[in-house]
């Protein structure tokens, strides 16, 4: 017997719906099975806590008098795009601090204005008869300002590959430090607690899905940049063995907290926001129960050499989150100390908020209203005369 | 006689000199190499104990000095603020010793003191900055 959207919600509402997390499950269906599963348990949550550099909040300021059409700001002297209108700015996460380079950047003005802290505004324009004022200079905090929204192109990577390095020398990446002649080797993902690897043909996960974010609700509100469904998967669960779908998030950054929303420098490679997801799944079928009962030992992902920086960087086979998850892996005969670069222990926390939210009745599923991409190709970008 | 613990950095162009022969040799010094991250034209890191006289000892430092190495006296204290710190493990690929480490279990970042070289490796491999290095 399916189960459908409104069912389960109508079991929130009344207290009665049964949630696991997607860790929990994969006892649960070991012990009882997937039929019972399917038909007992109503909503399995996963979660991720990760660097995740393609995201920035758009922010509006309000207006100035006499008004001033910003084109060009500054947040603690790092650039935010402001092309857009005259007082609203996108702060990218990953731009760099014009002054203190990267030592800090836009994931930490994201940081500091969700810790209640002052930043400074900057913003010059040409002035127009419209917006005559050319200069300005403020400071605003998170309450100051209108709008705040988190908006976040491409986060939760279903799946991505291993960072390993052949080299002689050390090399600094946004996967981490990787030390030479294959020292370390650097991972990034969830797995079986990871959203997309528990629903990997993104039948429930899609547009408008309400989901965890940075410590409040959210919601998902397009397939991710560089969404890549047709990833080479695994021919038995269907799980892409190396980075494929992702997803573009959005929700109010004046709710989030810096429990889930960090900023981040990866040594010699720039500053990155760590994001905290959360996402439901409802199980509504034994098709699902099977899906989120998939454990690490059966999702595998690719072994990259990040020292041949070019874009097609060698592989060096195959391995599974459980061989990862266990400090070693072996590759060509050798053995390389593995390292995650996620935090499975605040993706576990987040897990069991979205579960308690969801039994208590504070959070109801929300049907995609568009299911995500199974069959759109990611391009390179060939350089043309 | 004395004993000292430092922190060498060697630039790119001395790691091929035969540097900690010349200390044993011309300073009579014993040397123990407590860890050592040496690579062909990058720079290099050696955490080392001197012992010998104490003449010896500052004429060994004297001509790692002229030799333009950079000697850092070895750190008190390594602080990683718990409660800042999110687990996520990337410190732990860069510290050998396995002073850091991940309880398998829980996956909450485990500190080692006791396994600890002070060598500092850490502190930039932290993403959030949340480990500090206490010189004496």
């Amino acid at each position: 017997m399916a189960k459908t959207f409104a069912e389960i919600n109508e079991k929130i509402k009344k207290g009665q719906a049964v949630v696991v997390t997607a860790e929990e499950v994969i006892d649960l269906v070991r012990e009882k099975g997937r039929k019972r599963v399917a038909k007992e348990v109503d909503v399995v949550t996963t979660a991720t806590f990760g660097p995740m550099c393609s995201s920035g909040a758009l922010l509006n300021f309000g207006h100035t008098d006499p008004p001033i059409k910003m084109q060009k700001v500054w947040l603690n002297n790092v650039p935010a795009y402001a092309g857009i209108a005259a007082v609203d700015a996108y702060i990218g996460a990953t731009e760099l601090s014009e002054t203190r380079g990267m030592e800090y950047g836009g994931a930490h003005v994201i940081e500091d204005l969700i810790s209640g802290k002052k930043v400074k505004l900057k913003a010059i324009s040409y002035g127009t008869d419209c917006y005559p004022r050319k200069e300005v200079e403020s400071y605003i905090t998170l309450g100051s300002i209108n709008q705040a929204i988190l908006f976040n192109p491409r986060n939760a990577y279903q799946n991505y590959s291993v960072a390993t390095n052949s080299s002689d020398r050390t090399i600094y990446t946004y996967m981490g430090v990787l030390l030479p002649n294959f020292g370390n080797a650097n991972y990034c993902n969830c797995s079986q607690l990871s959203p997309l690897i528990n629903d990997p043909l993104y039948r429930t996960i899609g547009v408008g899905t309400r989901i965890f974010l940075g410590g409040t609700q959210g919601y998902i509100a397009w397939e991710g940049t560089q969404h890549n469904p047709l990833q080479k998967r695994d021919k038995k669960t269907k799980i892409p063995i190396a980075p494929a779908g992702t997803l573009c998030l959005i929700g109010n950054l004046k709710e989030m907290s810096r429990d889930f929303l960090k900023a981040a420098i990866f040594y010699r490679y720039g500053v990155t926001l760590f994001v905290g997801i959360g996402i439901p799944i409802p199980i509504l079928d034994e098709e699902m129960a099977h899906f989120v009962s998939i454990s690490d030992e059966d999702i595998y992902t690719t072994v990259v050499d990040y020292s041949v920086p070019r874009r097609e960087k060698p592989s060096l086979g195959k391995v599974s989150y459980k061989e990862l998850k266990s400090g070693e892996i072996k590759i060509k005969g050798r053995k390389i100390p593995t390292a995650p670069l996620s935090s499975l222990f605040k993706a576990r926390e987040i897990a069991r908020i979205l579960k308690e939210w969801i039994k208590k009745g504070k959070f109801f599923l929300q049907e995609p209203i568009q299911r995500l991409p199974l069959d759109e190709k990611f391009k390179p970008l060939d350089i043309r005369p | 006689m004395a004993k000292k613990r430092i922190v060498l950095t060697f630039p790119p162009e001395l790691v091929d000199q035969p540097i900690i022969y010349r200390l044993v040799k011309d300073y009579d010094l014993v040397l123990n190499i407590l860890r050592a991250q040496v690579t062909p034209k990058e720079e290099g890191k050696m955490v080392l104990e001197l012992e010998g006289n104490k003449e010896g000892i500052n004429k060994g430092l004297k001509y790692l000095e002229d030799m333009k190495v950079d000697v850092q006296p070895l750190a008190k204290d390594i602080k990683l603020d718990d409660k800042e710190c999110i687990s996520c493990g990337a410190c732990i690929a860069v510290c050998s010793p396995k002073a850091l480490s991940m309880n398998r279990e829980s996956w909450k970042l485990e500190f080692d003191r006791d396994r600890c070289l002070l060598c500092g490796l850490c502190v930039p491999a932290c993403p959030l900055g949340v480990i500090q290095i206490e010189f004496e």
